[in-house]
């Protein structure tokens, strides 16, 4: 069985998906990605899926569920790199991958965590609602 | 229905041995219908040579306009029924150019009033006829091809995504947004945003004439996918009636930003990224 790789870059684990995504390689991944994250203490997940030419609603609740799972673990998580191709036809079929925050590249989805971590760390004691994303200077 | 072959060969000697009163008979009704939209000499040469391929067609032994000995005749009928497609004229105009010839067989046959002329009028009229069509048919291929290329040229011409900002891009909407321009448009976008990394979007939507619920439809979708990708897009251009059209049908922009004009919409992203503008003091009062 295929086994997606975790690299971890400073603060954040860098998951690049480049294989058909399988129920095994899902949910092995989804184990791995909790271990690293607790294993390293890092706070922020950025899931690759630039070479994903077909993304449908089982590949979507995927990148939910990790997304759901690494929240509970403190960990926000930016999915980057969709292809245009792959974005309409998400919404084409009218799913919209909800709670999970998207970026363009890599380089974006560090700058989006990072961001996060710095308001985060701003207004820990608040309650707050989840804030506007924003991107930097 | 075809001729049979001495009527054909009666029908080119007619035509051979009356050249003269029947190509200016014919060149008179088409005159008179045009009214001086095509010039004298540029009408006698027409009908010259169509006459001319119909004798040389007809001399060959022709007996239908698909027959073999009729692919010159063919070649200059769609000839003829092009000019006047690309020139304006209408369907009308372009078929009576043809039918024009059955009044001028008429005239030169009016003299002798044998059941036998009559037969053969009959037969040549309905050869007439085919050739009719078949202008008929080769003009509306003509018009058809015309729209489809101008239709093409449009979807090329009017869609560009223009960069305004470090990080910005902007697509200026002009004209009516059918489906088809709208998936034009959103995968142009989507791209643009892709090779050039900009995580804004602005969708200025002056240029559209009217916003129904299929148009809003399709800005929505564009704006979503582009949030699955990880941009943000603002709709600027509102007009004062869209932005009533817009309410009275119940469309919901959601948390979409949505502004007045597209310069609210870079002062809006500029802000959001952080960007400070101020103002100089101008050389004019200095």
């Amino acid at each position: 069985m295929e086994r997606v790789p975790i690299l971890k870059i400073g603060d954040i684990l860098l998951v690049s998906i480049q294989v058909d995504m399988s129920d095994q390689t899902a949910v092995a991944l989804q184990e791995d990605l909790a271990e690293r994250i607790v294993a390293t203490g890092c706070h922020g997940v950025i899931i690759d899926i630039t070479a994903l030419d077909i993304v449908d609603s089982f590949v979507g609740r995927m990148l939910s569920t990790i997304a759901s799972i690494s929240r509970v673990l403190d960990a926000e998580t930016v999915v980057v790199g969709m292809r245009p191709a792959v974005a309409i036809t998400l919404v084409e079929l009218g799913l919209s991958l909800n709670g999970i925050r998207t970026a363009l590249n890599v380089e974006r989805g560090m700058e989006l965590i990072a961001i996060e971590r710095a308001d985060d760390d701003h207004d820990e004691p608040d309650d707050d609602p989840v804030p506007e994303p924003t991107a930097s200077p | 229905m075809a001729l049979s072959a001495d009527e054909s060969v009666r029908l080119g000697e007619l035509l051979t041995s009356r050249a003269e009163p029947v190509t200016q008979r014919w060149t008179e009704t088409i005159a008179r219908q045009l009214r001086g939209r095509l010039s004298q000499a540029e009408l006698v040469r027409q009908v010259q040579e169509l006459h001319r391929a119909m004798v040389d067609a007809l001399s060959k032994g022709a007996v239908d306009l698909n027959a073999e000995e009729a692919t010159e005749l063919r070649a200059v009928l769609a000839e003829f029924s092009r000019g006047q497609a690309r020139q304006g004229f209408s369907a009308t105009e372009t078929a009576t150019g043809v039918f024009a010839l059955k009044e001028a067989l008429l005239s030169t046959l009016k003299a002798d009033q044998s059941v036998e002329t009559l037969r053969d009028y009959v037969a040549f009229s309905a050869f007439v006829d085919q050739m009719g069509l078949f202008t008929f048919e080769t003009f509306v291929r003509t018009r058809e091809s015309l729209i489809a290329d101008q239709a093409e040229q449009l979807l090329e011409l009017s869609t560009p995504v223009v960069k305004l900002w470090e990080g910005v891009v902007a697509v200026p909407l002009v004209g009516t947004l059918d489906s088809a321009r709208a998936q034009v448009v959103m995968e142009r976008l989507l791209q643009t945003l892709v090779d050039t990394g900009s995580p804004y979007a602005i969708i200025d939507i002056t240029g559209v004439p009217a916003v129904d619920t299929q148009v809003a439809q399709h800005i929505l979708k564009t704006v979503v996918a582009a949030r699955l990708m990880g941009a943000d897009c603002i709709i600027s251009g509102i007009r004062p009636q869209i932005a009533q059209t817009i309410v009275a049908l119940g469309i919901e922009f959601g948390d979409i930003a949505t502004k007045a004009s597209l310069a609210d919409a870079l002062r809006h992203v500029l802000r959001l990224t952080g960007v400070e503008t101020s103002r100089r003091q101008s050389r004019r009062e200095a």
